[in-house]
């Protein structure tokens, strides 16, 4: 049973045209709390398939922290606390038979800081399918050489998969994250500021990068750039002390918002 | 003098005190080291190491000691090492942050600092007494063993500490339990800290005496052990009952078992410092 399982899934690396992100996400009446701080007060919300989210608004604005709700991060933070639904395809991914390590594979994250594991850059990519149980080598090299190809690395590295992922400059280091996120075949991506430690280079790479990824992939991007906003996304909700203060169109955000607030964040008149 | 001349002056008195400072510690070393090599030196040769001891100096050797430790410094570090690492993974990986682990953390630092004489009493009544191990190289290992398991605990917990959390948080993310996370990438990250600190924890323990002396280790024992149940001797007792004796030849059978225990420190503090290095270099 398990060989024919991997075969399928091997011809499934060769041909995966069809997209496998249809899942949107529903957010009702979410709030979080730090101890006594209330960080996110009560936000309700609807996140598209296949499109690019971009969360925006000043820091401390919560929108890191809502980000980190959708794949169960901030369940390690002391003092966190959590009202509210968030349904991923219908089902509530905060009830209590919920699996977290199931949910992450399907939402993947990308982190602000590169943070590559100290280890080749190939060990780096196929970890996230060993800790799976996955031991069938081709089936992990041939994963390894897509999620690298998808995330544009695979001409740069593929001569040296075996030396340390520490060795790559940081906006390689970054696309090996992306990468790495990419090999677990996730439905949804998580990006918390993926460019604010990158040059300017790097940073357009990554934006190519997320613009191809969205055929297949819903991808929830926080920003602190508000062109980067404009650039790659297709819905933008802007945050402001931990209220979705406005969620739409990124055109529409961007040229007629509705909310003076908003107009005033993007215009740079404050935050 | 103004005021920039004064504050140069202060600088360079504090530079030279500084100086005088580092040297006192190394030159009594040094003049330690030589007084005991010129006594010791030309007592050590092959013979020494195998002979038993012997109520003649000239004839006497340190093979039953030196077993002996060897004997410790394995047994304690199976011990000590497995538990002590478990302890510091737990503390610093699971243990809510409460009163209760608070009130552990404090106990664990204070116990590093209790004198080692009194790890010996506990030994002699719960070891060798109660259990009934006797004055056995087992009884001795876990004596030991208790004496460097704070110190284990303390430097695993630090070296895991110095573990980014964004390498968890990169873990997590990609579905690892917390258990894998540990083991596949916290220990791994933190192997060379936490094995600078077994290491120094067990040249801790290989030169310790007085606990081993206290739980009776310091009879005379013909015969390396040859399994855990034996009775035993280490160096530092062999030293101390060889300075201890009137005759001149014993003075340098003596010094020559402190160059050998030297020797041993010496070689695991190297070993330490050498991972300490590696591991050092992978996080640049």
């Amino acid at each position: 049973m398990e060989k024919i399982k991997e075969k399928k899934e091997v011809k499934n690396i060769v041909d995966n045209n069809q997209s496998k992100s249809l899942q949107k996400i529903d957010i009702k009446n979410v709030k979080v709390w730090y101890d006594d701080f209330n960080a996110i007060k009560g936000i309700d919300m609807n996140i598209k398939p296949n499109s690019v989210t971009a969360f925006i608004g000043p820091s401390g604005c919560g929108k890191s922290t809502f980000l980190r709700l959708f794949n169960r991060m901030n369940d390690y933070v002391d003092g966190f606390k959590m009202e509210g639904k968030i349904k991923i395809d219908g089902k509530n991914i905060y009830k209590k038979k919920v699996n977290v390590e199931e949910l992450r594979k399907e939402i993947g994250m990308v982190f602000q800081k590169p943070n590559p594991f100290p280890k080749s850059i190939f060990e780096n990519v196929a970890y996230g399918l060993k800790i799976q149980g996955i031991k069938d080598k081709k089936f992990i090299e041939a994963r390894v050489e897509k999620a690298l190809k998808q995330a544009d690395l695979w001409d740069e590295v593929k001569d040296n998969l075996k030396k340390s992922a520490l060795a790559l400059s940081g906006g390689q280091q970054q696309r090996l994250c992306i990468a790495r996120t990419l090999a677990v075949e996730p439905s949804i991506i998580l990006m918390d500021e993926p460019t604010s430690a990158l040059d300017p280079i790097s940073t357009a790479k990554i934006e190519d990068l997320i613009f191809e990824l969205k055929e297949k992939y819903t991808i929830i991007i926080v920003t602190h750039n508000m062109q980067q906003a404009s650039r790659i996304s297709d819905y933008t909700a802007f945050f402001y002390l931990g209220e979705l203060i406005e969620y739409n169109k990124t055109k529409t955000i961007f040229t007629n918002p509705e909310k003076k607030q908003t107009e005033n964040y993007i215009t740079g008149r404050f935050g | 003098m103004n005021s920039i001349q004064k504050n140069r002056l202060k600088d360079q008195l504090f530079k030279i005190w500084g100086i005088v400072c580092t040297l006192i510690g190394l030159v009594l070393l040094i003049i330690f080291i030589g007084d005991i090599f010129i006594d010791g030196i030309s007592r050590i040769d092959w013979e020494f190491i195998t002979d038993l001891p012997s109520r003649k100096a000239e004839k006497s050797g340190i093979y039953t000691a030196l077993m002996g430790s060897i004997w410790i410094l394995i047994l304690t570090t199976i011990i000590s090492f497995p538990i002590g690492v478990a302890a510091g993974v737990y503390l610093e990986e699971y243990s809510k942050k409460n009163r209760l682990s608070a009130l552990l953390e404090i106990n664990i630092s204070n116990l590093a600092g209790v004198p080692s004489i009194i790890y010996g009493l506990l030994g002699l009544e719960l070891f060798a007494r109660i259990m009934n191990l006797g004055a056995s190289v087992l009884t001795g290992s876990l004596t030991l063993s208790l004496l460097i398991l704070p110190i284990i605990i303390v430097a695993t917990r630090e070296a895991i500490k110095s573990v980014p959390n964004s390498i968890r948080d990169a873990s997590f993310a990609l579905g690892a339990s917390k258990w894998q996370t540990i083991w596949h990438q916290i220990l791994p990250a933190s192997g060379g800290g936490i094995l600078t600190g077994v290491i120094l924890a067990l040249s801790r323990a290989v030169g310790e005496t007085a606990p081993l002396i206290v739980i009776g280790a310091l009879a005379y024992v013909p015969f390396a052990p040859s399994t855990p149940m034996d009775e035993f001797s280490v160096l530092p007792i062999q030293i101390f009952n060889w300075i201890s004796r009137p005759q001149h030849g014993f003075i340098e059978n003596a010094a020559a078992a402190i160059i050998i225990l030297l020797l041993i420190t010496f070689v695991m503090n190297g070993i330490a410092v050498y991972f300490r290095n590696r591991w050092q270099k992978k996080w640049k």
